[in-house]
């Protein structure tokens, strides 16, 4: 079953917004690409669109938590985190305040667009700024977990939510905690590190290696930040081998953050699945993820690299 | 004497006491912005004197009005009024742009009482404003929220953006300064980047815009009433000021947007100010 992680954000906006009278919803003129029109049906005194004015609706979000309501500030990914990262920085982490930021059409997902609509820095962007916890469900079961710890949480946070249909394939039973990652799969010969939809890819990934002799463990990091640093070293102690598949440049995104963890803690071989130092181009999701190298099979190869490497 | 006389007399002296804060603590310093601060300081202290809803025993008192300094560089004009009206001690008065203590070279909400947004980076004061406005709006609360601009902030675009904001929710609770002292850290604003028809621009953008003398403490409270009792939208009080105000050798002279008074100048300021 596929289901677009926007769709799961929008429907678990408003069941937020049925318990909490103090949830707010901030758009920049995209509530029907984000979903946010939802909350705005639902409760429309409590919706409120600024336009297309990423600079303002960054700040706007941080006067709402000033006088104590929880804002859920929504844009295109890059948009948002390019154009209002000042204001993120400054009113919204500097000022500790109760913002939530959801970028939206992240990494390849909204596809056809072509490479100015196609946020692969936002993690990046996000994860340099001190005190800012950065999430990525893996997919709609998870995001209706994520959108109410964000809320249960006081501090600003950063999500990714994509545009396109992915797998399901968390539970509902399956716990959620922020910063804790949660093990999909145990193994013990390499370790693959994934957010977002590319858990599922790296689920397919550990089925592939299976047959090939080789035992995947699976980490969903569905919190970039703060790492689950417990859980990472100790699954890179046990294998002596990880990969890392994210949606997003290999270039300071969650592969980055968990290389930096290793490198300091535990340096084992290490291999980055993500976009490389590219824009992109026009073609459908499937096209730009092959494009990009964000598959399962890429995943399968770097895997039994970062294997040779070890054994090199 | 009624309720404005008593206001002006207090905002008289807080004004004075003040400027020698902000002289005192940018010459400890050697270092801060004074000629912006000066500028500012009348505004600033007619606002804390008569129009400010505040409580310096519970800063964060779910009732408060709010104040945004969003020129942040004018930190010690903050944090001299906020020691007017107790929220800081007078002997922090050692402690601006020092390692330790709690008055930053630029604001902090998070170590300053009565701060509620750090600022420094220009241009987002008046989002944030918005946001609690239009918060304040949903709770059914008269809190206003309150914007000191510069004149040289103006030129961040997002300024404008919230101009449109203010203006598209029909804000009467958002009441933005603009300090037009004419001078920024290059050099005269006309000559780095005009603002054109400064009160047009405001006027045009659906504000109800008033210009005043921004050291005239008599029009300034009127203005502040004048924007208190304004029920259409936001108010924009374009304040004309000169920089540097209150101290003869700093005043209209662009050196002194950022530089700290030496010895010799800190006396000769406060001899001015006594």
């Amino acid at each position: 079953m596929k289901i677009a992680p926007r769709e799961a954000y929008g429907r678990a906006l408003v069941e937020l917004g049925r318990e909490n009278s103090e949830i707010v919803v901030l758009d920049a003129d995209v509530a029907k690409a984000s979903m946010t029109v939802l909350f705005k049906e639902a409760f429309p005194d409590r919706f409120f669109d600024l336009g297309i004015a990423e600079s303002d609706i960054m700040a706007t979000g941080a006067g709402f938590a000033v006088a104590g309501k929880i804002p859920f500030v929504n844009a295109y990914a890059n948009f948002l985190l390019g154009n209002g990262w000042e204001q993120l920085r400054l009113s919204v982490c500097y000022s500790n305040q109760n913002v939530k930021v959801v970028g939206h059409n992240i990494g390849a997902s909204s596809a056809k667009d072509g490479p100015t609509h196609l946020p692969l820095e936002d993690i990046a962007l996000a994860r340099v700024i001190p005190g800012l916890t950065v999430l990525e469900p893996a997919d709609a079961a998870e995001m209706k977990k994520a959108v109410r710890a964000l809320a249960a949480f006081a501090g600003p946070a950063y999500m990714r939510v994509g545009r396109m249909p992915v797998p399901v394939v968390t539970k509902e039973s399956d716990p959620f905690v922020l910063g804790r990652a949660n093990i999909c799969r145990a193994g013990r010969d390499v370790t693959i590190v994934a957010c977002g939809c590319m858990v599922a890819k790296a689920l397919e990934a550990a089925e592939l290696l299976s047959a090939l002799g080789i035992e995947a463990e699976v980490i969903n990091l569905h919190t970039i930040k703060p790492l689950d640093e417990d859980c990472l070293l100790a699954s890179a102690r046990k294998t002596g081998a990880v990969v890392t598949a994210e949606e997003h440049s290999v270039r300071a995104g969650m592969g980055s953050a968990v290389a930096e963890l290793l490198a300091e803690n535990c340096p084992v071989p290490m291999r980055l699945v993500g976009s490389r130092d590219v824009f992109g181009i026009c073609a459908s999701y499937e096209e730009i993820q092959e494009y990009f190298g964000m598959t399962s099979a890429k995943i399968v190869e770097e895997a039994q690299n970062a294997r040779k490497m070890r054994f090199a | 004497m009624d309720k404005k006389e008593q206001v002006l007399a207090a905002a008289a002296r807080t004004a004075k006491n003040m400027r020698r804060s902000i002289i005192t603590m940018t010459h400890l310093a050697r270092g801060g912005h004074p000629g912006g601060c000066l500028s500012a300081t009348d505004l600033i202290a007619v606002l804390y004197e008569g129009f400010m809803r505040v409580d310096p025993q519970n800063p964060r008192r779910k009732d408060r009005d709010f104040f945004f300094l969003s020129k942040g560089h004018a930190a010690p004009a903050l944090y001299a009024v906020l020691m007017e009206k107790g929220f800081l001690s007078p002997e922090e008065i050692t402690d601006f742009r020092a390692k330790t203590g709690r008055l930053p070279a630029y604001p902090s909400c998070e170590l300053t009482p009565g701060v509620d947004i750090a600022s420094g980076s220009l241009g987002q004061g008046l989002s944030v404003a918005n946001g609690v406005a239009l918060a304040a709006r949903l709770n059914g609360t008269d809190q206003r929220a309150y914007v000191m601009l510069g004149d040289g902030e103006l030129h961040e675009g997002q300024v404008w953006e919230a101009m449109m904001t203010a203006a598209h929710f029909r804000l009467p609770n958002v009441c933005a300064v603009v300090d037009y002292n004419k001078l920024q850290l290059d050099g005269p604003l006309d000559e780095v980047k005009t603002l054109g028809d400064l009160r047009g621009k405001w006027d045009s953008f659906g504000w109800h815009t008033l210009e005043i003398d921004g050291h005239d403490l008599d029009a300034i409270y009127d203005a502040f009433a004048a924007a208190r009792d304004w029920s259409e939208g936001p108010t924009a009080l374009i304040a004309n000021t000169v920089k540097g105000k209150g101290v003869s050798f700093m005043e209209d002279e662009v050196g002194w947007h950022a530089a700290a008074p030496n010895d010799e100048e800190y006396a000769s300021a406060m001899k001015e100010l006594s």
